[in-house]
């Protein structure tokens, strides 16, 4: 019947319209900014990254943070300059700590500090450790955010330390006594070689030389000024690298490589002992076959103090010339992952250490340390020793480079081609070049 | 020899066009900028940039460093291209011999060549690992010898050249299998009435018939060695153990890239692209003098 | 000896051999031939089998000593695994898109400046003809980032343009047509000219139909070339979505020297990698070799 059906379809015309009008409202609103979030971890490492990313977005509707692995830190670092020269930067970038020169006479960041001020967002910078501090602050002023921190420490096969009749809960503190346990290891059949490290030149160049209450490059370790001298080819840096070519000779040291190359010959029990980063306690934990352990670093002794370590990862940096809208996002993300719950949540999750103070006390607290001593051993190194100018960490520029260089000679140096002071006085008139180039081309 | 050519005042300069466009933008052009660049001092971000003449290939040229690597490309080259270009014409030489199965030992040899670099590297790095790799572990049943790729610049170095060299394997076989297949029976049959034996055959006879393919894939495999193989030293060795096997285009890559030194990089760019046009014209000059013959 | 010539000959020896198989002077010499054959097809075949070996096993089978050379029981998770991680579908499609988009590409444009060079007189010829030769082994990073900042400026970052165009810039194709191209009789341009062909149709009628070999081994090179990639496409793309396969397999491996490699899953990542332009090669190889091969040097 017409009647009938002209009367019935107003009603419903009519909701649709205002169902329609009430959806179309709130759109908008529901647009979200997106930031560009660059990084360069892998892995477990990219999917915890992930998670923490995940956590900011579903507790907030303006903005989303997109993340996206660039690659390796150089080459997220690089991909960032490029894209910042067609002005195509990311809002946020992670660069490792020897980028951190690189950055700050950059003029393509906005502190961190200066961030927050202008997006009026508190925080509490006095709560940051003070070792993360030190390294990333120019005038007391934090210029990067602290996200991915640690420090080496060293690890321990328990099950060969056993084998060896050496006392499993006991690591060995000394280099003297390093090299005991090590022949103890081998010529009981425990393992093959004693210890092996990772990452040679933060381990045992920089952090050695730290950790001994020894300058690494003159200007207090780059602080003071742009072209400093490395100090590394001293007396103490050829007595120590002296030893290792010496111990490689006889097993009781195996090199395996640069960066992480040589975490295989630990977790195939090959070496009884090593040295790298603390973040690695989670991978080894989900993939070492044996009982193990943590300690600090062993030292040499007297008549050297024992200062602290230089910690090591990376922080994150916000690229400039972004608008302000865009900025309180990046700021608000900066914020929520230095609040103390993520930074809880980072750690456990990963294994990098919590970088506030308030986080590590509520870890004391809730026992987590108590129930994971290992990752206890990173923090004490890092406080509890004695803070020294020479252990508050480095600022070269170009340090990427000086790396670099510094590896290749120790690789001279361990295969016995060079001795030890050859290999480090090359490594320091290299590496001293190269600081040279970069005072010249940041004139300021 | 006059050819026979069509006459067109704007076809040709179409037909051309496109290339000529894709050319100049992405050759002519970058390689105007590295030009620029080699002489600027620049920082990272590019915010700040000096003129210094020629100072970086000065640098360079002092730079001990620089010539090892020239010296790493040139065997790492030379040692792909024997292996590579001999194993072919080896094992293409046992393919022709008057057996079956010629199409299936041919595809069974060619297929590596689809493999990147790079993930050929991956493979073999693994391989060859010094804590678990198969091949250190076999190999200490028979020596005691340390394989140690880490810390012996020559172990590192053969590890690369083999990890490419077998990318690049089939490629010269299909090419060598061809020209074995083409040599006249009736030559051959010469050679045996004469009472040659199978290797006087091979050096006085084959070995002579084949060489402008030997000549084209020598010149091949070097400049695809030399220029094209950043993959497999970044995928395994990164120059090192020390510089062993940091070869001029790695080099570059990393003096750019990792030590953000655009002006050194732009320099070493410049020296290169010197040695492919020098390479180019050389090829050319050469290789038309072998073709012209009918 | 003319590529022409070379083939009718080779077809003749074969004809020839077909009919009247030549007696060998050592009897048993073919049954040693094959099995050194198998021992050089094994040894070449090795690191792959091994590869896949690895890429069925868990880690820890992976670091056991002695190593295990058969097939393990975790192929399916393993791969799962690594296509979740890397993303593998999407990249998969990039690396097919810019494969397949170089190569075409290439052989197109190619295709015609050979065509303008070998069968036109005009001016300036032989400066195109230098400039489009001076490239023709340039390698990808002596230009990386200068080109890079020419993509930027003509806006074709992250785009499929900016991934394919500039590798399309070296000569390698036209090299191989205008090679191809001087081989071919005069006869024949003149017969056309004679029956009123224009050039065009010269090209299409006559050229293209001999072409097919050098087009198809073109191809499978050129597929290679673009499928392999890495630093190009690392440096030109900047989300997830844009990424090709073997910055997937890189992807996989942990570099930040904080986690542990999981071999098995990069190997299985690799066979992901390496299966399609194998699958290629394998394929398409008689064209691959008729077309590179006969079109000699």
């Amino acid at each position: 019947m017409p009647q009938t059906a002209t009367t019935s379809w107003w009603p419903t015309a009519t909701t649709l319209l205002l169902v329609a009008a009430l959806l179309l409202v709130p759109a908008p609103a529901l647009a979200k900014t997106d930031i560009q979030f660059w990084h360069a971890m892998t892995g477990q490492l990219g999917e915890a990254v992930n998670e923490l990313v995940k956590q900011f977005n579903d507790s907030q509707s303006e903005y989303e943070v997109k993340p996206l692995r660039k690659g390796t830190y150089p080459e997220t670092l690089t991909a960032a300059i490029a894209a910042y020269r067609q002005r195509q930067a990311p809002h946020i970038v992670q660069v490792f700590e020897v980028g951190t020169q690189t950055m700050m006479l950059s003029g393509a960041v906005l502190p961190v500090f200066q961030l927050m001020k202008e997006q009026e967002i508190a925080v509490d910078w006095k709560d940051f450790i003070a070792p993360v501090v030190g390294y990333y602050s120019k005038d007391g002023n934090l210029y990067s955010m602290p996200f991915n921190s640690s420090t080496p420490i060293l690890y321990y096969n328990k099950d060969a330390f056993q084998k060896a009749g050496l006392d499993p809960s006991k690591p060995p503190q000394t280099w003297k006594q390093v090299e005991e346990y090590s022949k103890k290891l081998i010529s009981s059949g425990a393992t093959k070689c004693g210890f092996s490290t990772g990452w040679p030149s933060w381990v045992q160049v920089e952090n050695m030389h730290a950790l001994h209450d020894q300058p690494f490059a003159s200007k207090r370790n780059g602080f003071d000024g742009l072209d400093p001298k490395l100090l590394i080819n001293q007396e103490f840096g050829v007595k120590h690298l002296g030893q290792l070519a010496a111990w490689q000779k006889e097993n009781v040291f195996s090199y395996g490589g640069r960066a992480g190359a040589a975490d295989p010959k630990f977790l195939s029990g090959e070496c009884g002992m090593y040295m790298q980063s603390s973040a690695l306690i989670g991978g080894f934990t989900k993939g070492a076959s044996f009982k193990w352990g943590t300690g600090q670093l062993p030292h040499h002794g007297a008549p050297y103090k024992k200062a602290t370590s230089i910690i090591g990862g990376a922080t994150l940096w916000v690229m400039k010339g972004k608008p302000a809208a865009e900025n309180r996002g990046t700021a608000r993300f900066l914020k929520f992952i230095s609040d103390t719950n993520q930074q809880m949540w980072w750690h456990v999750t990963t294994g990098y250490l919590a970088i506030s103070n308030s986080a590590v006390k509520n870890l004391e607290t809730g026992y987590h340390f108590k129930k994971n001593p290992d990752q206890f051993t990173a923090f004490a190194q890092l406080t509890k020793g004695t803070a020294t100018p020479n252990s508050q960490g480095l600022r070269l520029g170009n340090f990427v480079q000086i790396r670099d260089a510094i590896e290749s000679e120790l690789e001279n140096i361990f295969a016995g081609k060079k001795s030890a002071k050859q290999g480090l006085d090359d490594a320091a008139a290299k590496s001293n070049d190269i600081l040279k180039e970069f005072a010249a081309a940041n004139k300021q | 020899m006059q050819r026979t050519v069509f006459k067109s005042r704007w076809l040709p300069y179409l037909l051309v066009a496109p290339q000529m466009a894709v050319t100049v933008i992405f050759f002519f052009w970058p390689a105007l900028k590295s030009l620029q660049l080699s002489l600027y001092r620049v920082s990272p971000f590019g915010d700040r940039s000096t003129f210094v003449g020629l100072e970086n290939f000065g640098k360079l040229v002092a730079d001990p460093d620089y010539y090892s690597s020239v010296l790493n490309s040139f065997v790492f080259a030379g040692g792909v291209t024997v292996f590579a270009v001999l194993g072919a014409l080896v094992l293409a030489g046992l393919v022709t011999q008057k057996i079956r199965g010629l199409a299936v030992y041919r595809t069974l040899l060619l297929w590596p060549y689809g493999i990147a670099p790079a993930v050929a590297g991956i493979i073999f790095l693994f391989i060859f690992h010094p804590a678990y790799g198969i091949l250190p572990y076999f190999l200490s049943f028979v020596t005691a010898y340390d394989f140690n790729w880490l810390l012996k610049g020559w172990v590192a170095m053969t590890l690369v050249i083999v990890a490419t060299a077998w990318t690049h394997l089939g490629y010269n076989i299909a090419f060598y299998i061809a020209g074995l297949l083409a040599i006249p029976a009736s030559v051959m049959e010469a050679a045996d009435v004469d009472g040659a034996g199978p290797i006087r055959r091979f050096t006085a006879i084959v070995f002579p018939l084949v060489s402008p393919i030997t000549f084209y894939l020598v010149v091949l495999n070097m400049v695809f060695a030399f220029f094209e193989s950043f993959g497999v030293i970044d995928a395994v060795t990164k120059g090192g153990p020390g510089q062993d096997t940091e070869i001029m285009v790695y080099k570059l890559y990393k003096d750019g890239f990792i030590g953000l030194n655009l002006g050194s990089s732009g320099a070493q760019s410049v020296i290169l692209m010197a040695m492919v046009i020098g390479l180019t014209v050389l090829q050319f000059r050469f290789a038309e003098k072998k073709v012209t013959y009918r | 000896m003319s590529a022409v010539g070379a083939t009718q000959v080779g077809a003749r020896v074969r004809a020839q051999a077909a009919a009247a198989p030549r007696q060998t002077r050592i009897p048993w010499g073919s049954l040693l031939l094959h099995a050194v054959l198998i021992a050089c097809i094994a040894l070449v075949v090795f690191p792959l089998y091994f590869a896949f070996v690895v890429s069925t096993q868990d880690l820890q089978q992976v670091v056991q000593r002695p190593p295990r050379l058969l097939p393990s029981s975790h192929l399916l998770e393993n791969y799962a695994q690594a296509w979740r991680k890397a993303n593998m579908g999407v990249m998969l499609f990039n690396s097919a898109v810019m494969a397949v988009t170089v190569a075409v590409g290439k052989i197109i444009i190619s295709m015609l400046s050979a065509f303008a060079i070998v069968y036109f007189s005009f001016r300036g010829r032989m400066l195109c003809f230098w400039m489009i030769f001076v490239t023709l082994m340039l390698p990808v990073p002596v230009r990386l980032m200068s080109t890079y900042e020419v993509i930027g400026t003509l806006g074709w970052l992250n785009t499929y343009s900016g991934l394919t165009v500039p590798l399309m810039a070296s000569a390698t194709a036209t090299f191989l047509f205008r090679q191809f191209y001087l081989t071919i009789p005069n006869e024949m341009a003149e017969a056309a000219q004679l029956d009123g062909a224009g050039p065009l149709r010269f090209l299409f009628t006559f050229l293209l139909p001999l072409s097919w070999a050098n087009i198809a081994a073109l191809f499978v090179v050129l597929f290679i070339f673009g499928w392999n990639q890495y630093l190009w496409p690392l440096m030109i793309t900047n989300t997830e979505a844009m990424r090709t396969v073997v910055i997937g397999l890189e992807q996989i491996i942990p570099r930040s020297g904080t986690e542990l490699p999981t071999w098995n899953l990069i190997m299985a990542g690799a066979m992901m990698a390496l299966l399609p332009p194998v699958a290629i090669i394998i394929f398409m190889q008689r064209w691959f070799v008729k077309g590179l091969v006969e079109s000699e040097k």
